[in-house]
């Protein structure tokens, strides 16, 4: 039992945060910490500066341009930048379909995508949910019918996708679509990449109840993409989908980033007043802060126990969805305190908070409060997205306990 | 960073483990907590001989183990087996002698290790609930020596054991920490009563009462008045393994609910396809994985030198595992049904342990404001200097 990193890790680490230091923008971190959404070109900016270091892509190997790191890295790497509060990056390209192009794609595949990932050409986004195929995603019906014109193979696609993550940043989608209408449910699915300028597709925004405009619904109306940008098998996609809910998902309980909220949170409640005294003496506002502390703690050294085993060369299985559970409680936990730790002063609405500096918000609440209450709101979706909390524990009864 | 025990930790578990099952099944078990004595002395003599005392102590201190990992590693195995001998107390007052006895006290630490004396805990009162600076108990000085007076209450084995800790207040007010001592009491001490009786999660305990009790300098264990540090970093090695017995109770009671819901029958399919259940059982598990985490967390910081980080993460697993024992109990009652609230039901007594294991140490309540308090405490300049001058439970 050894709780402590090696000394080659802790070295790495004071790498990562001197790179943090010197190259990560202060107004970038600023408006992370405000829990502001940055625009795309702060986030293709900052992605800019990561890939000159060589560590934008932390989950693929070398031979593809990516860190090789192995999974302690990567926590190393992720908390360092979550505490230095550095911009997310688009998870949609550089996890999610970088590790299904490394794992299912062909050579020429890799060669022509991956490096657009890097350097930024592509932005992605993810068609997988649709009105009808949420938790039940293997219900969809998008659908993708082969056939052959002048210009060669092809599909034609309909149907439409939603709660599409910054699909109005991205100029690529990649689709879970039906190819087979007659197979078993999960079988007849193929996994697509499509151009969203295609003729045929269009992007609406959905505003959600935090007032922001962060998801949208794409819409595809006999959308014609070539064949080559079939993903793995035709029917096989579910493969690919399903390989994305079980690896590399190590970093789902997001500690770095809840670590960051709860040392802002900790802040926050050592200046805000509650009756002129300081709100961190309140007795059950205090206890609700240890309670999510010890959480989180806890949590930590969950995820490192995880992280341990695949370092070791094992296989995350279902410890991710537990995980997920817990993570995303803790960070809508935190997130209520912040929103409660406020007050009254949580309840001015700030319209357009992306195009502000957050100093010249609103005169009467402290820039560390601004959008407490919108971020709250909007962590509510936490629960909901990647698959619900629900879902994880059907996952966790079928596959750990063997209900 | 590594989650394995070392090989030799691995195998005392293991021969721990083993003999449990094989000596100490539920009949057993049942059959010594009925008894008169309330233990049973030949089983605490085997699962001592196995080595399980010695890991609880340093080299130096003639273990061969003593590390928070030790301790965690033999109590989970203890938890399991729902063990009533008096390991804890053993565990307390031996700490305590390591850390500030004597030569001549440290002899008496000899024969603890060999499993030839019992030890007790006489530090709790009926009016500190588990506030550890709490001590009413007064010592004065006779001579060369002391007469101690007081009350304590509920204090594990007291009948069965062949040598008491008491903490008697020598200075100070009521809820110092400064003041408080601490006295090696040989059992049969004039002056030292008891009133015995069976407690609800198995073993006995029994209210001691001291009246006049004329003890020697060499009953002194330390120095005067600053017997609070010695305390707490005891308490400290109690919590970790309160907190590990816990998880492996978790475990057994887990592992048992688990087996109720792939085989009771209702409806006619088993009660382990229906998704209230299901969702409920995947929560205890994550909630169980969590406690397991707080162990290895507060084994780790047992031998912290910064007090404040220390005491802090030690608060954190007695609360976490005072939170989720409680729940695993409920829960695990609640999914058995009608069945979970039987005697002859090995889980309902697992249930009980769990839910009693929150009432020894401190509770979740306590440790909650206790883990705020030192964080306060950790921000402004230290109200209180408590130096413990402990050196000796430091090896790695």
């Amino acid at each position: 039992m050894d709780l402590n990193f090696t000394p080659e890790d802790e070295a790495f680490r004071a790498e990562v945060r001197a790179f943090l230091e010197s190259r990560l923008p202060a107004r970038f971190a600023e408006r992370v910490r405000a829990g502001q959404q940055l625009p795309k070109a702060d986030i293709v900016q900052w992605q800019h500066i990561l890939n000159e270091r060589g560590w934008l892509a932390s989950l693929w190997p070398t031979q593809y341009g990516g860190t090789g790191w192995n999974p302690i890295r990567k926590f190393i790497f992720d908390n360092e930048c979550a505490l230095a509060h550095a911009p997310l990056v688009n998870a949609f390209g550089l996890s999610m379909l970088g590790s299904v192009l490394i794992k299912f794609g062909t050579e020429a595949q890799k060669r022509h995508w991956l490096p657009r990932i890097l350097d930024g050409s592509d932005w992605w986004c993810q068609g997988y949910s649709e009105p009808g195929a949420g938790s039940d995603l293997a219900s969809l019906k998008t659908s993708a019918v082969r056939g052959t014109d002048a210009e060669g193979e092809h599909y034609i696609v309909n149907g439409q996708k939603t709660w599409t993550t910054l699909a109005h940043y991205a100029n690529m989608i990649f689709c879970l679509v039906r190819t087979d209408r007659e197979a078993k449910k999960q079988q007849g699915i193929s996994f697509l990449l499509i151009d969203l300028k295609s003729p045929g597709v269009t992007v609406r925004p959905i505003i959600t109840l935090d007032g922001e405009h962060d998801v949208n619904e794409v819409f595809f109306d006999n959308v014609r993409v070539p064949a080559e940008n079939l993903v793995g098998e035709e029917n096989r996609g579910w493969d690919c989908a399903k390989y994305l809910l079980t690896h590399e998902r190590t970093g789902i309980a997001g500690v770095g980033h809840s670590l960051a909220a709860l040392g802002r949170l900790k802040e926050v409640a050592a200046k805000l007043r509650k009756n002129g005294r300081p709100l961190a003496d309140d007795t059950s506002f205090a206890a609700r802060l240890a309670r999510v502390e010890i959480d989180l703690e806890n949590m930590k050294t969950t995820n490192l126990r995880v992280i341990a085993t695949v370092a070791a060369g094992g296989a995350p299985g279902a410890e991710s969805s537990m995980l997920k559970i817990r993570g995303t409680q803790i960070q809508q936990e935190i997130a209520s305190l912040d929103r409660r730790a406020m007050g009254p002063l949580a309840l001015p609405a700030i319209g357009e908070a992306c195009e502000k500096e957050v100093d010249e918000l609103a005169p009467v609440v402290p820039a560390d409060g601004a959008f407490a209450a919108a971020r709250y709101f909007k962590l509510r979706a936490t629960s909901i997205y990647g698959g619900s909390n629900e879902i994880q524990r059907n996952i966790i009864s079928k596959t750990i306990l063997g209900l | 960073m590594n989650f394995e025990h070392t090989e030799d930790r691995r195998m005392l578990a293991d021969s721990i483990g083993r003999f449990l099952r094989e000596q100490y099944p539920f009949e057993t078990r049942d059959k010594i907590v009925k008894s008169h004595q309330g233990w049973s002395r030949g089983h605490w003599t085997q699962i001592a001989e196995l080595g399980s005392v010695g890991a609880l102590f340093g080299e130096a201190d003639g273990g061969y183990g003593g590390t928070g990992f030790d301790i965690a590693a033999v109590f989970e195995q203890l938890g399991r087996g729902l063990v009533v001998e008096p390991f804890l107390g053993t565990l307390l007052v031996g700490r305590a002698i390591a850390a500030a006895g004597s030569d001549a006290q440290r002899l008496k630490l000899a024969e603890i290790i060999a499993g030839n004396c019992v030890a007790a805990f006489a530090h709790g009162e009926t009016d500190a609930g588990y506030e550890l600076a709490h001590v009413a108990t007064r010592a004065e000085r006779k001579g060369d020596g002391w007469v101690i007076d007081g009350t304590k209450a509920v204090v594990a084995h007291a009948e069965a054991a062949g040598l008491l800790l008491v903490s008697a207040r020598t200075s100070c007010d009521l809820a110092d920490e400064a003041g408080i001592s601490l006295f090696l009491v040989p059992a049969g001490t004039p002056g030292v009563s008891m009133r015995g009786y069976p407690v609800i999660d198995g073993g006995r305990a029994a209210d001691v009462t001291l009246e006049g009790v004329v003890l020697g300098a060499d009953a002194l264990l330390g120095k005067t008045g600053e017997g609070f540090g010695v305390l707490e970093r005891a308490v400290g090695a109690g919590i970790v393994a309160l907190a590990a017995e816990a998880v492996g109770a978790m475990d057994a009671a887990k592992d048992a609910t688990l087996e109720y819901l792939r085989t009771r029958k209702q409806f006619g399919v088993p009660i382990g396809s229906f998704q209230a259940l299901q969702h409920r059982m995947a929560d205890l598990l994550l909630e169980v994985e969590q406690a397991r985490s707080a162990v290895i967390n507060a084994a780790a910081a047992l031998d912290e030198p910064d007090r404040v980080q220390r005491e802090r993460t030690l608060s954190a697993a007695k609360f976490t595992v005072g939170r989720v024992g409680t729940l695993v109990a409920e829960e695990s009652i609640q999914m058995h049904g009608g069945i979970g609230m039987t005697w002859e039901l090995p889980l309902s007594h697992y249930a009980k342990r769990l839910v009693m294991i929150d009432h020894w140490l401190g509770d979740e309540d306590h440790h909650l404001q206790r883990y705020v308090a030192l964080g306060r405490s950790g921000r402004e300049p230290a109200l209180h200097t408590t130096n413990s001058g402990l050196g000796s439970t430091e090896e790695a």
